[in-house]
């Protein structure tokens, strides 16, 4: 009745044509504005909405009732708009998760009677599929370490101002975001290069938080990229660097904070080869020798500093005279491409149609999964191996770099 | 009458200018279609587009997955990228002497 006194003036207004959809919590309303006879009809489509809103439902586990309240109003809120249930014992959640399914599972630990960690325990074997968090007032690394062991998803302090509330609730939408995708859980120890390498190449967008002992520092990935890092008063490529100099410890996915500025600008891969390399030599005792000095390639590469050139995958130094030494970084076996360049070069050089066409200055290969730019310098090939997406004023900027360095 | 034809300087003819343009080639090398001047032989064209061939081949050996390269020589660039087996090659010339 409501919608005929409302229809014939919202459907003057210019913006208005034949349709209109609506759209109600749980149904789609489509509106269709058709003649049927005269004065004018308005024939109105209900449908139920093939993509009808997943209502996420959270559970809600502590024996402080003002908790309770505080934290169901919080998570009220959330732009997901979850039904929030709350129970203040182990045995009642227990009973709750048993006659419905939930979404997320938000526990205190110290409790009476059944604590979180034996409440947590239960709920992995029982429901696999459940996401859990750990929300405690206390800060303390090996009950943290424990929760995690016992396959938890998050575990948060109790937030105690603005900021912290805020990153509360991005975690809990994050999880609720993420609960339609799946997934595997399980407890394995990994490298955080492993780590670092896995959230890259998944393209991922989210802070991998490092905690060892009393040390915790972060690791910010946007799309693949390491952008940021912090650790005790350092930051940027040498945060980076402490971090992966840890040697064990635990993590945390946390979400991304998209406001926070670029402070790196080296790819992933050349942050990992560059910190691997200096690990290896501060575990080797490598020494500052100076470039000539017999040096591996690892170290004279390093001198050179060209993990830090942006975009950069590999570079070679290939010497005109075979009977020379190749030097090689960032790749495993460069002897295909050594291979094909001195053929390749040799054979334009022999070249004469005709015309004569000079000696080599550069060569340049473009393929899906690289760029490989060569320059002739002095009697040597210099070789760089760059991501196929390199602009073209990116391959000259970084092919000088690679060279200033060299001549250096 | 040719009495003062030695007072006559034989004009001095200037190098011919270099092929500039590009020519598709088939897998075999043998050019399908051109837009450089037909005062270039086509002859010479299938020396250029065996090596450009030769060097896809290689390539895939190597397996450096490559679909185009660009050479720069003294006196000319030459672009290549693969076209189904065989190729589309660029010819600009960078000015230099011809032979």
């Amino acid at each position: 009745m409501a919608l005929s006194f409302l229809l014939p003036s919202f459907f003057k207004k210019p913006n208005i044509r034949q349709g209109l959809r609506l759209k109600s919590r749980c149904t789609n309303f489509h509106l269709l504005h058709q003649r049927i006879g005269n004065p004018c009809r308005y024939l109105i489509v209900m449908s139920a909405s093939a993509a009808t809103a997943v209502k996420h439902k959270i559970l809600l586990l502590d024996d402080d009732p003002d908790v309770l309240d505080l934290y169901q109003q919080m998570l009220l809120q959330l732009p997901s708009e979850p039904e929030v249930h709350i129970s203040s014992a182990g045995a009642s959640a227990m009973t709750m998760l048993d006659a419905e399914p939930f979404s997320i599972l938000i526990s205190d630990l110290k409790m009476p009677r059944m604590d979180g960690l034996q409440v947590l325990a239960i709920v992995r074997r029982k429901y696999p599929q459940l996401r859990t968090v750990v929300l405690t007032g206390v800060a303390d690394p090996q009950m943290r370490a424990r929760a995690y062991a016992m396959g938890i998803d998050i575990y948060l302090e109790k937030p105690t101002s603005e900021k912290e509330i805020s990153f509360f609730k991005d975690c809990i939408e994050s999880l609720l975001d993420s609960e339609h995708s799946g997934g595997f859980r399980g407890v394995q120890s990994k490298s955080l290069v492993d780590l670092i390498q896995l959230e890259c190449l998944s393209g991922s967008s989210c802070i991998l938080k490092i905690t060892n002992g009393k040390l915790e520092g972060r690791i910010w990935i946007q799309n693949g990229e390491v952008y940021d890092s912090t650790t005790q008063d350092v930051q940027g490529e040498d945060a980076f660097r402490r971090i992966l100099s840890w040697r064990a410890g635990n993590f945390e996915i946390l979400p991304i904070d998209l406001e926070r500025p670029r402070k790196i600008m080296t790819s992933y891969q050349g942050l990992l080869l560059d910190t691997a390399q200096a690990l290896d030599e501060a575990q080797a005792g490598g020494g500052s020798s100076e470039p000539g000095d017999n040096l591996s390639d690892t170290q004279y590469f390093r001198k050179a500093g060209l993990g830090r050139i942006h975009g950069v995958e590999f570079a070679l130094r290939v010497p005109l005279d075979q009977d020379r030494e190749v030097h090689k970084w960032g790749i495993e076996n460069p002897e295909p491409i050594v291979t094909w360049l001195r053929a390749v070069v040799g054979r334009f050089q022999a070249l004469h149609p005709g015309f004569e066409l000079g000696a080599i200055d550069t060569l340049e290969t473009r393929g899906i999964q690289r760029i490989i730019h060569v320059t002739l310098h002095s009697s040597d090939l210099i070789v760089v191996g760059m991501l196929p997406n390199a602009s073209k004023d990116q391959i000259s900027e970084s092919t000088k770099k690679v060279l200033e360095r060299w001549a250096s | 009458m040719g009495l003062l034809s030695f007072l006559k300087t034989p004009k001095t003819q200037g190098p011919p200018p270099l092929p500039s343009g590009s020519y598709t080639v088939d897998r075999d090398g043998k050019v399908v279609t051109r837009t450089i001047s037909s005062a270039v032989s086509g002859e010479t064209l299938e020396q250029i587009s065996a090596q450009v061939l030769q060097t896809f081949k290689d390539a895939k050996q190597a397996e450096l997955n490559m679909t185009e390269f660009s050479i720069t020589m003294g006196a000319m660039n030459i672009k290549a990228r693969e076209l189904r087996g065989g190729a589309i090659i660029f010819l600009s010339p960078r000015g230099a002497a011809l032979k």
